[in-house]
């Protein structure tokens, strides 16, 4: 049911999320330049996937609401990962 | 609080609020005035859609070239997918009866976020109104399928990119919309009214929900790199610019069968509403129902390749889908006998609402089954792009959701307007288009395993005698919607008044003046059992 109360991040906590959310952009377009074939996608995905997890965790508060709602947006996150490799079943035998 | 002052009961036809006139409709936060709004939108959009089906079975009525020529029909089939799709189906049953009950069967006032809703239908409407208006412009309307296929949606000269821009509007609508019914299923139940005595209609809207709000992203993003595409030679698809064709399948497949599921969920929630009733027995099943709801969306997600058996996938990948399509036919046939055993023993009353429920299990049936032959990779491929697709699809879609759409609106009807139908018009319409729906499309199973494609212009003579039957079934069809609406309308202006609970229903809409207040309730209901509690 709702949590309604409130929380208040520290900026310095904000501050520091935003400081590793902007390495790992840098790091998304560093390792464009490494030839990692069939691996690229995968680093990009799990690069995208640990900033998704900080703004959902820090930005967004998810951190602070109930485990109903926690393991809801879990879900979401494993949906789209099942999607994705059932996806790259037909491309690895293709 | 001070109770001894009543407020005297002010139907949320007669409320009056803050603007009049038309502006009382545009401008309204009220979940039951948006629920109508996007049914009449529905309903215009539909006949517009089934007068494009009526003229492609004219054109096909003898071979070669009889009332159009061939890019006309691909046009006309395209134009009558995207209408039905994406502005007719999908949104469909959700936001109608949706946005109109499920407060109302929570125990809600409204939704959780009324101001979200009228910008969904805002939304909504300006997507139409874009979808609309690349029929007309200068290229023409696209001729790609509503599935906008690549590479060939990529280099046709029609509007193909207006109307994917306009399937992208439509789908921020269907993602606003399932996020106001999932917070409100979680804050705004009524006290006492856990998830295991919600009326399953709501289940059906949550799984839904669910679904639209997770897929729908996925074709918006798809679609945009088409568009990307097409404007900036991205190469995405094209092969030519060094794309696949086959990653868009794969995107618009991944949204596009869960759209099925947008599609057919709430329909089985409205069959599931109509049976105890009208049977005055409690239903049997109510977990398995419930939680199947949930199967289906979420095997739903997984099942996308057997769309895509003939476009060159990986064998593995092949037999995967094919395993997993089978799979989901078990939530869907749990829901099949649970309805059968409710139904058992019951005090069956055969009104209309009810009719229409049978025969939707009857077609949906069918359609299911014939869906089992597309599961399996190796009858698909004989199928594949025939017109025993066609046949099959729409059994599920219109014997399916049509149906079901026909039977809540039968069903709701007296709580809507307060005001009820003629049941024997209604009847022989539900007779009429029975009858007319299976001549039209139980043909087109034969035609398609005897190798007639779909989407052609044109055909062989000896396929004559069924293309006839199946336009006559048109016709049939169309003449007995024309009696439904015309009947509904009448019943909704000038019918009987009709009392807050005309079919003995359990559920909380009928424990309601009808047509409800602007608040649904003048306290807050406590729920303390199952919702269909007839013993």
């Amino acid at each position: 049911m709702a949590n309604n109360t409130t929380h208040t991040t520290e900026y310095r906590v904000l501050a520091r999320v935003l400081l590793v959310l902007m390495f790992l952009t840098f790091l998304t377009i560093s390792v464009t330049s490494y030839h990692l074939a069939a691996f690229g996608v995968t680093v990009a995905l799990l690069i995208a996937g640990t900033k998704g997890f900080l703004v959902l965790t820090y930005f967004m508060h998810l951190k602070y609401e109930s485990l109903l709602l926690r393991i809801l947006v879990s879900m979401v996150f494993v949906l789209y990962a099942v999607i994705i490799l059932i996806t790259f079943i037909d491309y690895a035998y293709r | 609080m001070d109770q001894t002052k009543q407020e005297p009961y002010v139907s949320y036809l007669e409320h009056k609020g803050k603007y009049t006139g038309i502006r009382s409709w545009i401008f309204t936060l009220d979940h039951k005035r948006i629920g109508l709004l996007y049914m009449y939108a529905i309903m215009v959009l539909f006949f517009v859609g089934a007068i494009m089906g009526l003229l492609m079975r004219i054109e096909l009525l003898k071979p070669g070239e009889t009332i159009m020529k061939p890019q006309t029909y691909n046009g006309l089939f395209t134009v009558h997918g995207i209408i039905m799709i994406f502005m007719v189906v999908i949104p469909g049953l959700s936001v109608v009866f949706g946005n109109f009950f499920l407060p109302i069967l929570i125990g809600a006032k409204d939704v959780a976020f009324p101001k979200l809703n009228r910008f969904s239908w805002w939304v909504y409407i300006a997507g139409c109104i874009l979808a609309i208006l690349s029929q007309f412009l200068k290229n023409g309307p696209p001729d790609t399928g509503w599935s906008f296929y690549a590479p060939y949606s990529t280099t046709t000269g029609t509007n193909v990119i207006m109307a994917t821009f306009a399937a992208f509007v439509l789908g921020f609508s269907s993602i606003l919309t399932g996020l106001n019914f999932i917070v409100t299923i979680h804050q705004m139940r009524a006290p006492g009214m856990k998830f295991m005595n919600m009326p399953l209609f709501s289940w059906a809207i949550y799984a839904t929900a669910w679904t639209q709000l997770l897929a729908t992203p996925i074709v918006g993003i798809t679609l945009l790199m088409l568009i990307a595409e097409r404007l900036f030679g991205i190469g995405f698809f094209n092969p030519n610019l060094g794309g696949d064709p086959v990653l868009f399948q794969h995107l618009f497949w991944i949204y596009s069968h869960p759209a099925v599921y947008i599609m057919i969920l709430p329909a089985l929630g409205v069959i599931t509403e109509i049976i105890p009733t009208f049977c005055q027995k409690k239903i049997y099943g109510y977990k398995a129902i419930a939680f199947s709801s949930l199967a289906i969306a979420g095997v739903g997600f997984l099942v996308w390749g057997h769309h895509m058996f003939t476009s060159g996938m990986s064998n593995q990948a092949r037999w995967f889908f094919s395993l997993l399509t089978f799979l989901v036919a078990v939530p869907s046939a749990i829901k099949v006998f649970n309805w059968l055993a409710t139904m058992y023993k019951g005090s069956i009353d055969l009104k209309p609402p009810f009719l229409y429920a049978l025969s939707f299990i009857f077609l949906f049936t069918i359609g299911g089954t014939t869906g089992l032959l597309l599961g399996s990779v190796a009858t698909n491929v004989q199928v594949h792009d025939t017109a025993f697709v066609v046949a099959h699809f729409h059994y599920i879609i219109f014997g399916g959701m049509g149906f079901a759409f026909f039977g809540a609106i039968h069903y709701w009807l007296p709580k809507m307007y307060g005001r009820m139908y003629n049941f024997k018009r209604a009847t022989i319409a539900w007779a009429i288009i029975f009858v007319g729906f299976n001549l039209l499309y139980f043909p087109q199973f034969i035609l398609g395993i005897e190798g007639v494609p779909r989407r052609y212009f044109d055909y062989l003579p000896q396929f004559q005698p069924l293309e006839v039957i199946s336009s006559v079934g048109g016709f049939i069809l169309i003449t007995g919607l024309i009696m439904m609406v015309y009947n509904l309308v009448q019943g909704a202006r000038k019918g009987e008044i009709a009392p807050a609970n005309p079919w003995h229903g359990s559920t909380l809409e009928w424990q309601i003046p009808s047509p409800p207040s602007l608040e649904n309730f003048d306290e807050a209901p406590v729920v303390k059992s199952n919702p269909y509690d007839y013993e």
